[in-house]
């Protein structure tokens, strides 16, 4: 199977498993250290990812709040390269599908096609660049479509309709939809335009609609299924959990937070 | 007029950045394109040019300076605007041009403290939010900037990320702006960052080499062997160049910080250096970076040049053979500062000085235009400093 179809079929298994969205959590790779990374990277699919979003530590990450660019840079200050930091996908690629989150820089500097080519290699899936918006994607959409690795593009709830078209045509894998206006962070509440945003970009797009940035519980995680997620991206709640105990308890910690994500997704009525 | 700016300069540039922000970088440039075009907007900002700045600025033969040099040197005197340097130029536009989006908060980021002063003046006269962005060892060597700015109404934030220095406020800034993007305005303070940026702040800044090319042409008869200006991110020497473009026997010097020593790796000099290009703050250009593409901490004794980018449009001019870009030292820089502030009565800042001493180091001209691009007083402490001189305690 593809890395395309790879996504596709894990986030219908979320759906005939009882899950009414895909739940996809966000690993800092190399973060506490890492065999750590390892460990959380397999807690997660222990306790019930779908799909897992592999963030390779960067030095300037613009898209990022503070508990993402802590960590990254604390990766880096620990002697996290880009390589070792790819190969913790090799953990859990034959488990669940694993879409690596990269900045552009990072690609552009070891070249697209040999950057696309250790993601083949590690067992990765798909790829997103946060900075490599629409006008600047083509190049890297070619050479992951050549590979059958899918670039997951992000819309805004500000991203006009022509240009979410335009978005939503090439997306492969899922659509990345940016809850709230910001970088990633936790926020306290959930935005109320969310089911008009997931609406807009659905109807723009082939591939599943997946939502992410803001959401740091499991009622804000229900809440967006219930607006129409196919699938939800945890990240900011799960790097500080994992950074609030010693890196030996962090497995545990973990999974125990992705277990209550999971379950937060499983449709009321439906017990399996 | 065309209805879109270029994007790129050969190569370089582009719009690498959020896709949040994308909307607001397409209004930027329409705001900007029926700005150029508004008859009443230009006329606004020349009046305040002349007025509130202060411009033109004079061109000055420094005659003792030249004696040393063993050639005229010309210096284009930025440091007489208001606020004491070229920023004031761009800043001032682009807070024109918030105030015509109707935008109604102001963010920025500064180094040197120069575009931050610059930004809080600017919106003080307009009556516009504004909060500066700047690394904590800037606050801490450019003290009087970040009193200035707080006087002025401006919020200084602090920025503790990475080296503390520039280029984690402008991260810090733009971090800020994909969160308040609805309300505010960026006024990036060099001629770097995603398009229409690079573009925009070049042509508020080619005032000075208009200027100095009509100044030069009167007071020496001829144009300029060499123009010669220091490069942060590349806006006073952007606006410097660009007139001279297409005189193409004036040679155009861009002069980097070699900090330390190119050698060392503590420089801020990706210019000179020439390694593989690479997306730092928005777009593709020479940049400072690691085998693995990590951004590197840059190092000078300046702050305005204490960066490890440069504006795209400068790589283009590189790649082309029409500019070339040397660095200078921490030393070499303080020496020019001295001598200048002894033989001219002019106290420049620091940035400035490195071009200063490009010229002084590299005889055989005919006559050499020099941009001061900004005043001293800011360094004040940091200089005394350095070069051994007790100053008041702080
Ligand atoms: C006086 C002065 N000159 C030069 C610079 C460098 O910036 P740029 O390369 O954009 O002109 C600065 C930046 O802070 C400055 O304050």
């Amino acid at each position: 199977m593809s890395g395309v179809e790879r996504i596709a079929a894990a986030f219908e298994a979320a759906r005939s498993d009882g899950r009414g969205a895909a739940l996809m959590p966000y690993l800092m790779s190399a973060y506490p250290d890492l065999d750590t990374s390892r460990e959380i990277a397999q807690a997660y699919v222990d306790g019930g990812a779908d799909l897992i979003e592999l963030g390779i530590p960067f030095s300037d990450p613009l898209a990022d709040g503070s508990v993402i660019h802590a960590a990254g840079v604390a990766a880096l200050n620990a002697g996290a390269h880009v390589y070792e930091s790819l190969q913790v996908a090799r953990t859990v690629s034959d488990q669940v599908p694993v879409v690596v989150m990269c900045y552009a820089n990072l690609v552009l500097a070891r070249g697209l096609e040999r950057f696309a080519d250790m993601l083949v290699e590690v067992g990765a899936s798909g790829l997103i660049v946060p900075d490599l918006p629409l006008e600047e994607a083509p190049a890297a959409l070619a050479a992951c479509d050549q590979r059958g690795l899918a670039l997951v593009p992000l819309v805004a709830p500000a991203t006009p309709d022509e240009r979410l078209h335009q978005i939503g045509a090439r997306a492969r894998g899922f659509l990345y939809t940016v809850s709230v206006t910001g970088t990633t962070g936790e926020r306290a509440v959930n935005d109320g335009a969310l089911p008009g945003v997931l609406a807009r970009a659905r109807a723009h797009t082939d591939v599943p609609v997946a939502v992410g940035f803001g959401i740091s519980t499991p009622e804000q995680a229900a809440a967006a299924m219930q607006a129409g997620a196919d699938g939800v991206i945890i990240g900011s709640r799960l790097v500080r959990a994992v950074g609030e105990v010693a890196p030996a308890d962090a497995p545990a910690q973990a999974r125990a937070l992705v277990e209550a994500f999971s379950g937060a997704l499983v449709v009321p009525g439906r017990d399996s | 007029m065309s209805t879109t700016l270029p994007h790129r300069f050969g190569p370089y540039g582009g719009q690498y950045v959020p896709e949040l922000l994308m909307p607001a970088l397409t209004e930027l440039e329409a705001a900007w394109i029926e700005a150029s075009e508004d008859a009443a907007f230009q006329a606004r900002l020349t009046s305040l040019l002349n007025d509130y700045v202060g411009r033109p600025s004079p061109l000055y033969l420094a005659e003792r300076l030249s004696e040393v040099a063993g050639h005229p040197v010309y210096l284009k005197r930025e440091d007489l605007n208001h606020t004491g340097a070229h920023k004031i130029n761009n800043a001032l536009g682009q807070a024109l041009l918030a105030k015509r989006m109707g935008k109604t908060r102001i963010i920025a980021e500064t180094g040197a403290g120069q575009h931050g002063v610059a930004s809080a003046t600017a919106c003080a006269l307009l009556d516009l939010e504004c909060v500066v962005y700047m690394g904590t060892e800037d606050i801490r060597r450019q003290r009087p900037n970040v009193q200035r700015m707080e006087l002025l109404g401006a919020t200084v934030v602090g920025v503790d990320a990475g080296a503390r220095t520039l280029k984690e406020a402008v991260s810090a800034a733009i971090r800020d702006w994909v969160t308040n993007v609805a309300d505010t305005h960026y006024i990036i303070g060099s001629a770097v960052g995603p398009a229409p940026y690079p573009v925009i702040v070049r042509e508020l800044q080619r005032i000075i080499g208009e200027e100095a090319r009509a100044q030069v042409l009167e007071k020496a008869g001829r144009l300029p062997e060499r123009v010669i200006a220091c490069v942060g991110g590349g806006s006073n020497s952007i606006g410097i160049f660009i007139p001279f473009v297409d005189d193409a026997d004036v040679q155009l010097i861009g002069v980097e910080a070699a900090g330390e020593g190119v050698e060392t790796g503590r420089h801020g000099a990706p210019l000179t250096v020439a390694g593989r290009a690479g997306v730092l703050h928005g777009s593709y250009s020479a940049i400072m970076q690691d085998e693995d593409g990590q951004i590197l901490e840059a190092h000078s004794i300046s702050a305005g040049l204490d960066y490890p980018g440069s504006g795209p449009e400068h790589a283009w001019l590189r790649d082309q053979g029409r500019a070339s870009y040397h660095a200078i030292t921490d030393q070499q820089a303080l020496d020019a500062f001295a001598l200048t502030a002894r033989l001219e009565g002019i106290i420049p800042a620091l940035e400035s000085s490195h071009a200063i001493a490009w010229t002084l180091a590299n005889p055989d001209s005919a006559i050499d235009v020099v941009c001061l691009s900004g005043r001293g007083d800011k360094d004040l402490a940091e200089v005394l400093d350095k070069l051994g001189i007790a100053g008041p305690a702080s």
